[in-house]
């Protein structure tokens, strides 16, 4: 795996300068109503073929945490952004 | 010395000779010469022995990606000679070849057939005894070794830069296509970068009497901000990015265009002796002739079958060299233009006329010419026997299109052409000139409308480059397309015995061996290619691909087409280990205090990233001392985090099972951070500063990602708090024992006593001068005090604890001592004595959650879940009455049947007895229970303990 990201404060940089966080997956709002229920929403991911809006640090830099969009197929990255910054939630994910 | 009158186009600067050795022999060049340019001008045809027969072989392709002549350059080995500038002084050895080149005993392995001939012979006979592999090897890799590397690891110095270089376009091949492509991009606006493997820019057309031109394409692309990396060859496509290599440096590039401008590969022709030294591919002749001066061989004949052929015999003649003959393939070859000035030039052409067979001992003598029937052999009667010494051949082009083939494309044979070619291209891809299909007098007009599409792609240029963009391709589908390629046999032969016809000079792979691989079965061009290696040696099939491909064809009924091209992996062009391998790693963390440790005589090891001090040489002593007296340890490898803001209180709430918010200025508290499903993940202290800031610190190993989840958390949830990561900038001593106290006080102003200074205060004070926080936490069970500093200051806050602690008895301890004390209190060591599954209430550690807190914090979901029952599994203390030492991991039975086990044991100087920490089941975790502890065959007895061995109560560290 080889692309190119860019971090919110430092601009283009190789993908090996960054951590990936996995796809975005909200902490549920309340308590799941069972140990199961719980279990899934810790450890279950959708994991799809396709356009996934997930996290990334910049590790060897500056440390941000960010968003982006990016096609699990091709590595194409349709964008970055801070969370605060970040486009609301484009079209659900493609399943292949 | 046979060096042609000056040559137009020549590289090399007459004005400046010089001279470097060849097997310890002087030998005189210019500079700008190669090493095959300059071994070739001083008479030496044979440059390197065969890798598998050791036949003299001598160099082939005369260009920069050629690779039958591999020469030793000092300490490197597999340096192409015709790729390596001579530098003066230059130390150049021939590889492979014992006693010398010249005369190599292992030739035999050649001469008399033997035992090493077969394809397939290495995996058939090697094979048994299984346990005669590693003699075989060592004898194997001797006789087929292919140049040395220095025997000792630290005389294998190499250094690699590496470059890391984003831009619009890249343009891969700097001939005409290349260049006229990086400078149409460039001038719409695009960062273009070119590279080229050959020394400079220009491609084929240097040698072609066009090198005004293309050098002039070259200039006016410099000039147009296009950067031009020369003797720098792509080394493969992986998802984007091209790694180059340069002299030293890897760039690694990364465009959001490309374009192969790699041009075609002239392919030798398969005949008797085709290896032998003196024979070039016709455009390799031409090259040496042109550029360099140099006069491969007195008297030529060429062989072709095509064009390019006719054309480099032009060349050849022009320079100077006499073409005894011209023999070409084609029955019609008569009427081509270039056959029509060859024969004005008065060369001799024989059309529908190939080469049989080449004689002579060490380099070509004689060639026999012959027309030959549709299975290669020539036709009674025919043959003719000619003198000299180069034989130029050219056996049709195959384009370079491994790049591209790696990007994604798949290869076809043209059937209009007689070609391979490359298909559809993946997105973002061009190709332009000869690896397109272009035809010869296109190649600009290509290269133009492929920079242009790159630079459209990237959305530069507006509507009027879309416009010329197409018509410049409507024009190229206009051009004449490449002169058809005429069928060319697998072999042509004279109907006799003896001799070898290679179909792969880099591997030693003949004719016969490829299809003795049909034979046995592996009829297909990737399967064959595995099994007999063909096109699997250093130059990656550039010379060996149309050959091999059309020995299967032939000999198993099937068309090229059906046959087709098996792909070139990277590296397309050959790299030193060293340069892909030798990237940097992390570097090993030390503390400030590193050199304090090593005069104290400290075992070093690595802990993590760390090297620390395990212990100073006798650790059950240090841990006494500590008990008795004073101890001091080296706890820079902390985690230390400073976290500040209005939030950060909120943070905290939310990561730890306790309160934290609630937490006064300059008071401590302990707490374990857990995953979402109420697992131990990482533990600490955390203090309050001032009402905004808390410091936090980690275990040694989980700093890292303890940052990465704290600062994870803080842009997730949006709270208002920066967190700063002072691990490396902090270093912390940890003082310990009955008279840590009295040792810190004659070092600080500060009011050390127990009223003033209590268990879990924090304080900021002056030791010997600098500026600390001074933690007083207990984690070695005694009066303790952790002081953290700023690192350059470590060594005289260090100094001076020593100083005043030498009247006290204060020892430096190690983290071996430390496990022991530790041990002791059955505080858990977190990734020690806990692993993914346990739970603070497994852990024996329920007082670290608050779950009657308010706010919701992570784990506490699963904590409530956890709390309704009992957990299955205890971490307990236990102590051996019998002395054994169980290792880590033992087994805890009961009943016979494994049900849990040890995690750390120690023996305790201090108690005289074995202790240590055990998961063991919930029945069985409580105080006076037996356990049976099964450790490497043997069993023993254990008694539980569920509190601390040693001062339970906390007494003497509040004291």
């Amino acid at each position: 795996m080889s692309f190119l990201l860019t971090c919110p404060n430092c601009g283009v940089r190789e993908v090996a300068d960054f951590g990936f966080g996995g796809e975005v997956s909200p902490r549920p709002a309340s308590r799941p109503e069972s140990l199961r229920a719980l279990a899934a929403s810790a450890y279950f991911r959708r994991n799809v073929a396709g356009v996934q809006r997930e996290w990334w640090v910049h590790r060897s830099g500056c440390g941000q945490w960010f968003l982006a969009e990016r096609d699990t197929r091709t590595n194409d990255v349709k964008w970055t952004a801070r969370p605060d910054e970040a486009p609301a939630a484009t079209r659900e994910p493609v399943r292949a | 010395m046979t060096r042609l009158r000056p040559q137009p186009a020549e590289r090399i600067d007459r004005s400046k000779p010089i001279s470097f050795s060849f097997d310890g022999k002087q030998v005189d060049a210019f500079e700008g010469d190669t090493i095959a340019s300059a071994l070739l001008a001083s008479g030496r045809k044979v440059m390197a022995r065969s890798f598998k027969y050791h036949r003299p072989r001598g160099e082939l392709g005369g260009a920069a990606g050629s690779g039958t002549a591999l020469v030793q350059v000092g300490d490197e080995p597999g340096v192409r000679a015709a790729a390596r500038l001579v530098v003066p002084g230059l130390r150049v050895e021939h590889q492979n070849a014992w006693p010398s080149l010249d005369f190599d005993v292992m030739r035999a392995t050649d001469k008399f057939g033997g035992p090493f001939t077969p394809v397939g012979f290495y995996y058939k006979t090697f094979i048994r005894p299984r346990r005669m592999w590693p003699v075989y090897e060592r004898v194997l890799r001797k006789a087929a070794g292919l140049g040395r590397l220095p025997a000792r690891q630290h005389e294998r110095l190499w250094e690699t830069e590496y470059r890391r270089r984003h831009c619009d376009v890249l343009v891969i091949g700097g001939g005409l296509a290349g260049l006229s492509a990086a400078l149409r991009a460039a001038r719409m606006g695009a960062d273009v970068v070119l590279c080229d493997e050959d020394v400079e820019p220009g491609g084929a057309l240097l040698a072609e009497g066009r090198h005004e031109h293309v050098r002039a394409r070259a200039d006016e692309a410099r000039a147009a901000g296009v950067e031009i990396l020369a003797g720098a060859p792509a080394l493969g496509y992986f998802d984007g990015l091209v790694p180059i290599w340069q002299g030293d440096t890897l760039h690694q590039v990364r465009a959001r265009q490309f374009v192969s401008a790699t041009g075609a590969l002239e392919q030798p022709l398969v005949f008797l002796d085709n290896d032998l030294p003196g024979i070039m591919l016709a455009g390799g002749a031409r090259r040496m002739a042109a550029l360099y001066g140099v006069a491969p061989g007195t008297t030529a004949v060429v062989a072709t079958v095509g064009d390019e052929g006719l054309e480099a015999a032009l060349g050849l003649h022009a320079a100077g060299i006499r073409i005894a003959a011209v023999a070409d393939l084609r029955p019609d070859a008569a009427a081509r233009p270039a056959a029509e000035r060859l024969v004005a030039a008065g060369v001799e052409l024989l059309p529908a006329t190939t080469v049989v067979r080449a004689r002579g001992n060490s380099a070509v003598e004689r060639v026999v010419l012959a027309r030959i029937d549709g299975a290669g052999r020539a036709l009674p009667g025919s043959a003719r026997e000619l003198h000299c010494d180069l034989l130029a051949v050219s056996g049709g082009l195959v384009p370079a299109s491994s790049l591209l083939l790696q990007a994604g494309a798949r290869s076809h044979h043209d059937a209009a052409t007689g070609r391979f070619l490359p298909g559809a291209l993946p997105p973002g891809v061009h190709a332009a000139g000869a690896v397109a299909g272009h035809p010869a007098g296109a190649a600009e007009l290509a290269g133009t409308a492929a920079g242009a599409s790159a630079a459209v792609a990237l959305g530069l240029g507006g509507q009027k480059a879309r416009r010329e963009l197409q018509e410049a391709r409507a024009l190229l589908d206009a051009c004449e397309p490449a002169a058809p390629q005429a069928p060319v046999p697998a072999c042509a032969h004279d109907g006799r015995g003896g001799g070898k016809a290679f179909v792969d000079l880099d591997e030693d792979v003949t004719v016969k061996d490829v299809r003795r691989a049909a034979d046995e079965g592996f009829d297909v061009i990737e399967l064959a290619k595995r099994y007999t290696t063909v096109t699997m040696g250093p130059t990656q099939g550039r010379y060996s691909q149309l050959p091999s491909v059309r020995v299967l064809a032939d000999h198993t009924g099937r068309s090229l087409a059906d046959v087709g091209l098996t792909t070139a992996r990277p590296p397309w062009s050959t790299v030193p280990l060293g340069a892909l391998a030798g990237r940097p790693i992390e570097a090993a963390k030390r503390s400030a205090l590193h050199a304090r440790h090593r005069e104290l005589g400290a075992t070093v090891r690595w802990a993590g990233d760390w090297r620390r001090a395990y212990d100073y040489g006798d650790p059950e002593a240090e841990a006494l001392a500590v008990q008795e007296t004073a101890g001091a340890i080296d706890v820079s490898t902390l985690g230390k985090l400073l976290l500040r803001g209005p939030d950060a209180g909120e943070l905290l709430d939310r990561l730890y099972p306790n309160r934290m918010s609630t937490l006064r200025p300059g008071r401590i508290r302990y707490g374990v951070l857990l995953s979402e499903m109420g697992r131990i993940t990482d533990d600490g202290t955390v203090c309050r500063l001032d009402d905004e800031t808390f410091y936090v610190t980690t275990t040694s190993a989980g700093a890292a990602a303890v940052e990465r989840w704290f600062s994870w958390w803080l842009t997730d949830w949006g709270l208002d708090a920066r967190l700063t990561d002072v691990t490396q900038g902090t270093a912390a001593i940890n003082l310990a024992g009955p008279k840590a106290r009295d040792v810190l006080a004659a070092v600080t102003p500060l009011d050390c006593s127990n009223a003033a200074f209590e268990y879990l205060e924090a304080k900021h004070a002056e030791v010997a001068g600098v500026p600390c926080l001074l933690l007083r936490i207990g984690f070695v069970g005694e009066v303790g005090y952790e002081i953290h500093c700023a690192a350059p200051q470590a060594q005289r806050v260090w100094d001076a604890l020593f100083e005043a602690g030498a009247a006290h008895g204060l020892r430096p301890f190690g983290l071996e001592p430390q496990r022991i004390l530790r041990l002791q209190k059955l505080h858990v060591l977190i990734g020690q004595d806990t692993d993914s599954e346990s739970t603070p209430y497994g852990a024996g550690m329920d007082w670290t959650v608050k779950l009657d807190k308010p706010q919701d914090f992570i784990g506490r979901w699963a904590l409530e879940h956890a709390a309704e029952r009992d957990p299955a599994h205890a971490l307990v203390g236990f102590s051996v009455p019998g002395g054994r030492i169980p290792h880590e991991g033992a087994v805890v039975t009961v009943g016979g049947m494994p049900a849990g086990q040890v995690t750390s044991a120690r023996r305790s100087p201090k108690l005289e007895q074995t202790i240590g920490m055990a998961w063991v089941p919930h029945e069985l975790a409580h105080d006076g229970a037996r356990l049976t502890i099964s450790d490497a065959g043997t069993s023993f007895d254990a008694v539980v303990t569920t509190k601390p061995f040693y001062d339970p109560e906390g007494a003497v560290l509040r004291s």
